[in-house]
């Protein structure tokens, strides 16, 4: 299946929903996405993998890649992913340890919101 | 009893389709179906670095990639870069991973080699036997 990216705004979140194959041939266009949300101003961004359905290093790259444009820009980047064979991957790479990653959009926003129970 | 081979220009686009064929064929040979999805990353991994590699190096050479079950279910993807690759590239601790320093290309090499090995249980990167180049070779075990 062909990558989709689909975003949208939640209070303060951009929360972008990706489908599909997120590999070293479609990863660029992940990238330029997010690299736009960047400049435009996106500081809390969410990434949803629950649509992805194949992801390889290349992709894993840019994900690292715009975490640390967001943390520069003293923003965050957090994932949104609850499928084993994705979470494998985190895990065999160690970056489970440098994403927040939570099982859903609304956790993810509720763990990166402003207010009493941030 | 049987050998695939294909042979693909070096673009990312193809790699997709290697995937794919690496897959069916592996189906076909009677990998089990829970190893699918490791066989279809580890040889994604394998093939994107074969193309990384021809690009970096200007080379527009074919990357090859056979399929075999004579045995247990053997693949070998090869390029021809003027490199001494191997599995000495260690695993990047997680501080590292985030680190400014790092940049994306490094990150994206050692994150393809950590899950190739995490993946990969019989893994082998190793020079060609003739000319130059590497293979890197997998092998996951067939129902006999």
């Amino acid at each position: 299946m062909e990558l989709s990216l689909a975003t949208r705004t939640v209070a303060e979140h951009t929360v972008l929903e990706v489908g599909g194959e997120v590999d070293v041939y479609t990863a660029p266009r992940l990238r330029e996405r997010l690299v736009e949300l960047v400049d435009g101003g996106a500081r809390k961004v969410v990434v949803d993998l629950g649509r992805v359905d194949f992801l390889d290093s290349t992709g894993l790259g840019v994900l690292v890649g715009a975490l640390k444009r967001l943390r520069a820009a003293g923003g965050g980047l957090d994932l949104v992913c609850d499928k084993e064979p994705l979470l494998k991957i985190f895990r065999i790479t160690a970056l489970d340890q440098v994403f927040p990653i939570h099982p859903s959009v609304d956790a993810a926003i509720a763990a990166t919101s402003d207010g009493p129970e941030a | 009893m049987s050998t695939v081979r294909l042979s693909f220009s070096p673009a990312p686009v193809h790699v997709r389709t290697a995937r794919l064929v690496g897959v069916a064929v592996a189906r076909r040979a009677g990998v089990a179906e829970e190893l699918l999805d490791e066989v279809r990353l580890a040889i994604g991994e394998a093939c994107a670095r074969a193309v990384a590699l021809h690009r970096q190096y200007g080379l527009k050479d074919l990357v090859l990639m056979e399929m075999s079950d004579e045995g247990p279910y053997v693949v070998r993807v090869i390029d021809r870069a003027p490199i001494e690759a191997g599995l000495g590239l260690a695993a990047l601790p997680p501080d590292e991973l985030a680190d400014e320093s790092l940049t994306d290309e490094a990150l994206t090499v050692g994150v393809g080699f950590a899950l190739l090995a995490g993946f990969v249980e019989d893994l082998q990167v190793r020079p060609v036997a003739e000319g130059i180049g590497t293979e890197v070779r997998m092998v996951w075990p067939l129902p006999r």
